[in-house]
This record gives C-alpha cells, sequence and structure tokens, in this order.
C-alpha cells in the first residue's frame, strides 16, 4: 500500500522509549529525531547501550507496552503508529515495514523448513492466497536473493543453510510483500566478510529495484560507508551527529564521531602508530551521566558538558545536525589539528 | 633461530559422513619477540591451529617445535613446564573467567597451579599484573560481572602474562568488544609485546586489526596457508587472489564513495569435510584454469597459487 | 531414521535383558526360603522338597533363568500342580494367587493402564495449560495463583488428596460411586466414574510439576530471537504463541513426560492402595510380600519395558518434533 504524496516514507520527531526496571528508570531513546526516504538509506552507528536496536524495535512497534512507555511520533507512510491499536500495527509489519536481524540461525525458527517460515510471512498479509501460490512466490523469492536450486532449499531446514544463504533467506522472508521500508539489524555482524560483501551488494541491488527505504544498524563503520546516504550516529540513547554520510564520516563534528574514526584500524594509513581510542566504557543506561552523555569520555568536555545536555543544532549544513556545547568553529580547528 | 617452527601441521576430525580437515598442513616460524597474523574466514582452520600450539587439541599429522623441542605430542607431565612459555588468551571475555572467582584468585592461578612462588609473594604478583594491563590494583577481590567486557578482557591478559611466557596465542581477543574498546585494548597488546619482548600468534579474521598488530601475516583458506609474508607486503601487494578478495571485500572508510575495483567472490565458503580438489580456492576463484584443480599448489615464496599476482602488481 | 530405530531396539533389549537377569539373581539373595512362605499351613519338609523340585529351585542357577527365558519366548511345560503346559509368554505360576502370571497380569494391568493413562493426560493439559497460562500472564494475578496452585499440588502427598477426594465427593457429596475397576469395554461410565477420583488426585500432583516446567520453558522461549521473528512478520500473537512458541517449549516437557508415565506405569502403589483398587503396583507389593519370585520377576520386567518402551517414545517425539535430532 503506498501512500499518495512524496516526502519521507518513515518520519520519526523525538522518539523516547522509557524501561522501569528494578534498578531504576532505563531512558534507552531519548529524542531521537530522522526520517529516511524511499529508495534511501540511513546508517544508524552506536555502540552497545547506545539505543539503536531499541530505536527499529520501536518503529515496528515491537516493544511490550507494558515494559516499555513509547512517545513521541513515528509516523509510516504519514501514519502515526505511537498509540496505535496493537491489531492496526500488526498489519503494517511484515507488509509495509519489515525487519531482519543480526543472526539468522536464532532468528529462523528451527523447527520449520525456511519454505514454510516464507510462506508464512506471505499468507498472513495475503488472506486470500493459496498454499501454491505462497510457494510459488516464496522459491520466486528464494530465487531473487541468490539462493542457488530455490526449490531444494525452500524444504530445507535453517541449520541446513550455510550463513550467507540463511541471511538471504531473511531477506527474502523480509521482502516477500514489497515492503517499503526495510530495517537491517547488525545484518552482516555474524557472516565472514566475503560473504558480508555479497550481503551489502545484494541489499543494494533489492533497493534499486524496490525502491525501498533502508535502515541499516550497525556498529561498523566501514559497513555504514559503503552503503548509507545518510548518517546518524547515536550515544546513550541520543544522537550525537546526524548528516550525510558524507559530512558525518569525512568532516565530523562530533568528539564521538571522531572517537569512532580513530580508533578503528584501517587497512591504510601508518600501522605502526598507536590507535587512538575513546578512554572509559560505553554508559550505562541507568546511570547515565548527566548533562553530556559523552563528558566522561570526551578530551574536550568543559564544565558545562557536566551540567547540559548539548542540544541537536545545524552545523556547517543544514542537514547536518551536531550535538555538542564546543562552538562550530573550535570543533573544525580540533579536528583538523587531530588529522 | 625461531621461537616456535610448525612443519605439516594437521588436524583432521571425524564426524558424520567423512573426514573434517579443518587444519590440513600448516608452515610458519615465529621469532622470538615477533608477531604473527593467522587470518581467514569461518573454517578456515585458524582457530583449530591456534588450540594446537598450546596443545588443548592434539595435531594428528605434523610437528610443533619450540624452541629446539619437538612438543608435538608431549605428555601432560612434559609440557607442564613449558606451559609457562606458551599462553593463550581466548575471545569470549564473558565465558573465559569463572564467575565464581575473584578476579584476584583468577590471575593466581597458573602461578599456583604451577607452584610458582614469585619474590614478593603471590598477591603483589598479581597486584602488579593487574596494573599492568591497566586495572586498578584494589580490584583484586572483586568478581568478573562487576566489570565491564574490555576490563575483563583486560584480566584474560593479565592471566596470560603471570608465568611471563615467550609466546602468547591469542584466539580472537577483541573480536567481542565494542568498537571503542577495541582499541583500548589492542593499544594495550601493542605495548605489552613491545616492552615484555613477548611473541605472539594472533588470530583474528578482522584483518585491518592484525594490521596494527603483526609484523608478518599468514593467510589460510580452508585448513592451508594461501599466503604468507611481512605486513605491508601482503596488505600493499597481495599476490593470492583470496588476498586479494579478502582486502578488497573489507568495507572501509577511506574507500567511501569509490564502489570500482571490488572484487566480488562468489558462493560460500565451502566447508573442510570435502575440501575441492587440487587449489582449494579454486570454485570461488577468478583466474581458475584446468591446473587448479589437479594440482595443488605448493606454498613457494610465500604464496600457494598457479597463477599469483605478479609482484609489484597493485 | 531406520538406523536410529534399530539401534535403539538393540540398546533396549539389552536393557531388558540386563534387568532381567539382575532381578532374578536378587531374588536369591533374599535370606528367606522362597518355598516356605508358599504353602504357610500344612506343609511338611516332604512337601516343601516335592515342591521344591517342581519349581526346579534346586538347578543351578543358570539353568533356572534359561527355562525361564525360554518360557516367555516359546512356552515351557511347568508341571501339574501349576497347570500344566504353559504357552508362550510363559511367566511362571504364582502359588500365592494359585494361578498363572499371565492371567493375573491380565487382570491387573488393564487396572494400572486405566488409572495412569487419562491421568497422564490430564496432567499434561492441565500442567502445561497453567504454565503457558502464567508465562503469558506473567506478573498478574494469575500467574501467582498458578504458582500457588503448583506448590500446593507439589507438596501435598497423594494419600491426603485422596483421603479428602473421597470425603467429599464419595462420602460427603455421593456424587461419585467408592472407587472400584470396571472395564471401559463393558461399562464406558462406570469405568469413568470408579476412577476419576483417582486421575484427579494424581493430575493434581503431577500438573504442579509441569506446570512450572511449562512456565520457565515458555518464558525463555518467549524471549527467542525467532520469537521476535515471527512477531515483526506481523503475525497474530495467537499464532505466535500457538505454533512458534509452544513447540519449542515443549520438547523439554515431552522427555520429563515420557519418564514419569513410564515410571507411573510400573505400578502406582500409593494411588491403587489408597483407593482401595488392585492394579499392578498393589499386586507387585503383594509378591514381594509373599515371596512369589515368578510375580515379581514379571512385575519387574514389565516395569523396565514400560519405562524403555516410554524413553523410546520419547526419542521419536523428539525426533518428529525437532528436525535437527532428525538429520544429525
Amino acid at each position: 500500500m503506498r501512500p499518495v504524496g512524496d516526502g519521507p516514507y518513515l518520519q520519526v520527531r523525538d522518539l523516547r522509549v522509557r524501561f522501569d526496571t528494578e534498578d531504576g528508570v532505563v531512558r534507552a531513546v531519548d529524542g531521537v529525531s530522522f526520517s529516511v526516504e524511499r529508495g534511501k538509506t540511513l546508517g544508524i552507528v552506536g555502540e552497545s547501550g547506545s539505543g539503536k536496536s531499541v530505536t527499529s524495535l520501536a518503529v515496528l512497534g515491537l516493544h511490550d507496552p507494558k515494559r516499555a512507555q513509547v512517545t513521541g511520533e513515528i509516523l509510516v507512510g504519514g501514519r502515526d503508529i505511537v498509540g496505535l491499536a496493537e491489531e492496526e500495527v500488526r498489519r503494517l509489519r511484515g507488509r509495509d515495514m519489515a525487519m531482519i536481524f543480526q543472526d539468522p540461525l536464532s532468528a529462523l525458527h528451527p523447527y520449520y523448513t525456511v519454505g514454510r517460515q516464507i510462506a508464512e510471512a506471505y499468507r498472513v498479509h495475503h488472506s486470500g492466497a493459496t498454499r501454491r501460490e505462497a510457494r510459488q512466490r516464496t522459491v520466486e523469492m528464494l530465487g531473487r536473493v541468490g539462493i542457488p536450486q530455490p526449490e531444494r532449499r525452500a524444504d530445507q531446514y535453517p541449520h541446513e543453510f550455510s550463513g550467507g544463504m540463511r541471511q538471504r533467506a531473511m531477506i527474502a522472508m523480509a521482502l516477500i510483500n514489497d515492503p517499503d521500508l526495510l530495517i537491517a539489524d547488525e545484518p552482516t555482524t555474524a557472516l565472514d566478510v566475503t560473504v558480508q560483501a555479497q550481503i551489502l551488494d545484494l541489499l543494494g541491488d533489492l533497493q534499486d529495484e524496490f525502491d525501498s527505504a533502508i535502515i541499516l544498524i550497525t556498529h561498523d563503520l566501514g559497513v555504514v560507508s559503503q552503503v548509507a546516504d545518510e548518517v546518524l550516529v547515536m550515544y546513550g540513547g541520543r544522537v550525537a551527529e546526524h548528516g550525510s554520510a558524507q559530512r558525518v564520516l569525512r568532516q565530523p563534528q562530533h568528539p564521538y564521531t571522531w572517537g569512532l574514526l580513530s580508533s578503528v584500524p584501517s587497512l591504510h594509513g601508518d600501522a605502526d602508530a598507536d590507535l587512538v581510542p575513546i578512554r572509559g566504557n560505553p554508559p550505562s543506561l541507568i546511570n547515565l551521566p548527566p548533562g553530556c552523555a559523552f563528558h566522561p569520555r570526551c578530551p574536550h568536555a568543559t564544565d558545562r558538558s557536566r551540567v547540559d545536555v548539548p542540544e541537536l543544532l545545524p552545523a556547517d549544513e543544514p542537514s547536518h545536525l551536531v550535538a555538542c556545547h564546543l562552538p562550530e568553529p573550535d570543533r573544525l580547528r580540533l579536528y583538523q589539528e587531530a588529522r | 633461530m625461531s621461537l616456535l617452527a610448525v612443519e605439516g601441521l594437521t588436524k583432521h576430525f571425524t564426524a558424520r559422513g567423512g573426514v573434517v580437515r579443518a587444519v590440513d598442513g600448516l608452515d610458519f616460524t615465529v621469532r622470538a619477540g615477533q608477531t604473527l597474523g593467522l587470518v581467514g574466514e569461518s573454517g578456515c582452520g585458524k582457530t583449530t591451529t591456534g588450540r594446537m600450539l598450546v596443545r588443548l587439541l592434539e595435531p594428528t599429522g605434523g610437528r610443533i617445535v619450540f624452541e629446539d623441542r619437538d612438543i608435538t605430542h608431549l605428555g601432560r607431565r612434559a609440557m607442564r613446564p613449558l606451559r609457562q612459555d606458551l599462553q593463550i588468551i581466548f575471545q569470549d571475555p564473558y565465558a573465559t573467567l569463572n564467575p565464581r572467582h575473584t578476579v584476584g584468585r583468577i590471575v593466581a592461578m597458573p602461578l599456583t597451579v604451577n607452584g610458582t612462588r614469585p619474590p614478593g609473594g603471590v598477591k603483589k604478583r598479581v597486584q602488579e599484573l593487574l596494573e599492568l594491563v591497566g586495572l586498578n590494583p584494589e580490584h583484586y577481590n572483586r568478581y568478573p560481572h562487576e566489570f565491564s567486557g574490555g576490563q575483563r578482557q583486560r584480566v584474560g591478559i593479565a592471566r596470560a602474562l603471570a608465568l611471563r611466557p615467550k609466546l602468547i596465542v591469542a584466539d580472537e581477543p577483541v573480536s567481542a568488544l565494542d568498537v571503542s574498546i577495541q582499541a583500548q585494548v589492542i593499544n594495550l597488546l601493542r605495548q605489552l609485546q613491545r616492552d615484555l619482548g613477548l611473541a605472539f600468534v594472533f588470530i583474528a579474521h578482522d584483518l585491518a586489526v592484525v594490521r596494527h598488530f603483526c609484523q608478518r601475516v599468514a593467510v589460510m583458506y580452508l585448513g592451508r596457508i594461501v599466503e604468507i609474508g611481512e605486513r605491508d607486503e601482503i596488505y600493499e601487494r597481495p599476490r593470492h587472489p583470496y588476498t586479494r578478495a579478502l582486502l578488497s571485500a573489507i568495507p572501509d572508510v577511506a574507500k567511501l564513495g569509490q564502489s570500482e575495483g571490488r572484487i566480488r567472490l562468489t558462493g560460500d565458503v565451502p566447508t573442510p569435510m570435502n575440501p575441492p580438489s587440487g587449489c582449494r580456492f579454486r570454485t570461488r576463484c577468478w583466474k581458475a584454469q584446468d591446473i587448479c584443480a589437479t594440482e595443488e599448489p605448493p606454498l613457494t615464496a610465500g604464496v600457494a597459487c598457479h597463477f599469483p599476482e605478479p609482484e609489484g602488481a597493485p | 531414521m531406520v538406523r536410529f530405530l534399530i539401534k535403539r531396539l538393540l540398546s533396549v533389549s539389552l536393557t531388558l535383558f540386563a534387568v532381567s537377569v539382575v532381578s532374578f539373581l536378587m531374588f536369591f539373595a533374599l535370606p528367606r526360603d522362597p518355598v516356605t512362605g508358599m504353602c504357610p499351613k500344612n506343609c511338611n519338609a516332604e512337601r516343601l522338597e516335592r515342591v521344591r523340585q517342581e519349581l526346579g529351585l534346586n538347578d543351578p542357577k543358570v539353568e533356572q533363568y534359561a527355562a525361564y527365558m525360554k518360557g516367555i519366548f516359546v512356552g515351557r511345560d511347568l508341571g501339574s500342580a501349576q497347570g500344566g503346559k504353559c504357552e508362550a509368554p510363559c511367566l511362571g505360576y504364582s502359588y500365592v494367587n494359585s494361578e498363572a502370571v499371565t492371567d493375573t497380569l491380565g487382570r491387573v494391568l488393564p487396572v494400572t493402564l486405566s488409572i495412569v493413562i487419562p491421568a497422564a493426560i490430564l496432567w499434561l493439559l492441565l500442567g502445561v495449560g497453567l504454565g503457558m497460562l502464567s508465562a503469558l500472564r506473567r506478573g498478574t494475578l494469575i500467574d501467582r495463583l498458578a504458582i500457588g496452585f503448583s506448590l500446593t499440588g507439589a507438596s501435598m502427598q497423594l494419600y491426603f488428596v485422596g483421603a479428602l477426594l473421597l470425603l467429599i465427593f464419595t462420602y460427603q457429596l455421593k456424587i461419585v460411586p467408592v472407587p472400584h475397576y470396571t472395564s471401559i469395554l463393558d461399562n464406558p461410565l462406570d469405568w469413568a466414574s470408579g476412577l476419576v477420583l483417582a486421575w484427579i488426585a494424581l493430575a493434581f500432583l503431577f500438573s504442579a510439576i509441569y506446570a512450572r516446567l511449562a512456565r520457565a520453558q515458555m518464558l525463555e522461549t518467549l524471549s527467542e530471537d525467532f520469537v521476535r521473528t515471527a512477531r515483526a512478520k506481523g503475525l497474530a500473537k495467537r499464532t505466535v504463541y500457538g505454533r512458534h512458541a509452544l513447540r519449542a517449549a515443549i520438547t523439554p516437557l515431552v522427555t520429563i513426560a515420557g519418564l514419569d508415565v513410564g515410571a507411573a506405569l510400573g505400578g502406582t502403589v500409593i494411588t491403587e492402595t489408597t483407593f482401595g483398587i488392585q492394579g499392578l503396583g498393589r499386586t507387585a507389593v503383594y509378591a514381594v510380600r509373599g515371596g512369589d519370585l515368578p510375580m515379581i520377576m514379571a512385575t519387574v520386567l514389565i516395569a523396565a519395558v514400560f519405562v524403555v518402551i516410554a524413553n523410546l517414545v520419547v526419542d521419536l517425539l523428539y525426533a518428529a518434533i525437532d528436525p535437527r535430532v532428525r538429520l544429525s
């Protein structure tokens, strides 16, 4: 179902996800906004505790309302799903928006054949479809994602597939209903690097073909650099930096992004120099540092960083947003010095 | 004189349906104070090799020579003193520390097991070690669950250093850590390697990490070494098609915006159960010819290929 | 699959063989002359000796065992005092009951089966149902009630529960007759009403454990990745819980249920005693008290057969539910 009108397919505004646990309130996502257009890819980058996975689950409405409080706006094709009845959201899941997960071995049911699981995804949203139709479509999709002998493979179980093929099968399952939005949560982290390259290529090809919006969640900056049009860097449940891939990866203006880029070993550059790590540890969401969540690890923290939460403001261009107390000229200078 | 020399090292497992040739004839040496990286994807046999080096697994063929002594099939008693010199660091910091032991006890274990009495006492040595790896020596009595992943990995490193080993086998020591922590631990390992003159066999699937730590690199595929050489040679002038494909497949931020020049391999990594005849890489190699199916290319001048890339070619 | 079956049947036979040998030998370890127990009244030494001769008790143990085994497979001749020719499967002659063992078994076996099998169905349904309900309504009143129920059941003794049920339903309210056994083929209604209290008592006790197990398994399964995928596909909650979660959660329960049922079939002595029904359990106890070797051997063997078959069935069910087991 493609709604009329242009504009981004997905718009998230001031999303907050709160968990009440025995140890205290966890603000897993604390005011995140972004949008994704059809045919484009948004890369969400973050480490553990950044809130990136919680964000994606919120977009699909998969949080248990008894455990998590989701506030803000999530507009899917113009429709706000926050506060929408579960039945309504369920209709969108798997049809208008789909998700693939990190470990395809545990994400697929071990007791049912791959074909059956994919056909199930088709039939739940096409109630009039016969088994044969569903089967045909399944085999077609399996072939589309590059699985050889799809007829035979459809009758096999997940553990009989290799890691790369399993992920392809998951992609087939997610795309079988031609969704407008695909969320891929660390889709290649568990795969070998040569297989990862294949999967990323596949996603790119499928995006061209289906014109879907893709959100790719990862901790791997290299992966992001390869597939993302836009990049969102998350830290401690908040957005640290947001902009085009070119800007964020080539001209970053947040100390955390600098830290990420300089700490990742690269295939080029001086191999004998020490890496420049970010000191300290990723934050605990229960005891989030006051003010700027990154300040305990930031070499440029000021007194203000300890007290005020920095606002997400435009930097060198309107679409490049940075949440940092440092004035822009200082940031630009510091980055130049560090390189 | 090499510290560690491996000749024709082989490990076959029997499983339903056949023999898994996990490691099939490895040859390499490591000098004192030198670092060798073993890289490859899943099923290449690098982890199995690491375990064989410290004799956690018994080789089914070949030799392991440590300081001119053949240790391939030494009995447990004879291996005891050698365990001081050969240590291992594992991948998963959450699984390799006994959750019921204090960190102090964990680090002291090699000392107590070996009956070593360091001057000043065990406790002092343990605190020294904790400090050496960047942990607070006051945390001697804390339990693993009170530490973060990166800190636990440091505990594992401290434990490995307790007996002043000459060679450490590090099996994916940073793969399970967050990106920002990886860099800390890699730097720590670099520093320790320099300061203590340690030799390392560094096992990893991440070529970029290996580049920042190892002086020499061996690329493995399906149980064999396909290319071995000095770091810069491997990374800048790779000669084996697989090495080239591997390097090309790694997404690197520096390559932002470039999509040309990427080599795309087809298919998945075949299983070590029935490796292809001749050259094992031929099923995915764009250069494969008839001879590749009939003759297995020997490892000559650091590369095992019938049609290696010419030296000097980009 | 065929290879699997053959291997299992082989190990089954070996197990049964071992059981038969051990129980046979154990009987002779008893510090009692088997014959004296058999005729307490006017038995003089001469008669005892004759009986001993007839029963073959003076033969070497191995021969006795061989004769017994032969009887099971082919049938043997027991001598006139024991009813003459004994057709296969011949389990001997019981002096205590004055009839062939197989006849006794023919009477009491259906009783035990009638007690255990419906009770098992009941306790499984109740246990798994409660467990699932608790898991899905975790932390709510229903969950707490269910746990409370299972705790109560687990801490009760069957004779207490049984006595209570008898008191209330048979004697006070008079809606259920005094427990007794009627064959289901003769009168199904009577069969059911005669055993219903026993079923309820057993179900109450056993379902407790299963409820807790089912709850724990279900909770664990619900946090699995594939359940999250099922929800992400847009499946209705009913389908997610019923088709995806339940099937995965149920496997450990199948194992335990199999073992419990197998053991129970060997004779639910306390149930039978509490309700005054003569089943396999009670028969076995009398046999031991009376030193009735053939009967003892028979009941031990039957119990072993049930356990072993139950294990086999469990393995087969496991393979049917989990395809990974099949192909490994």
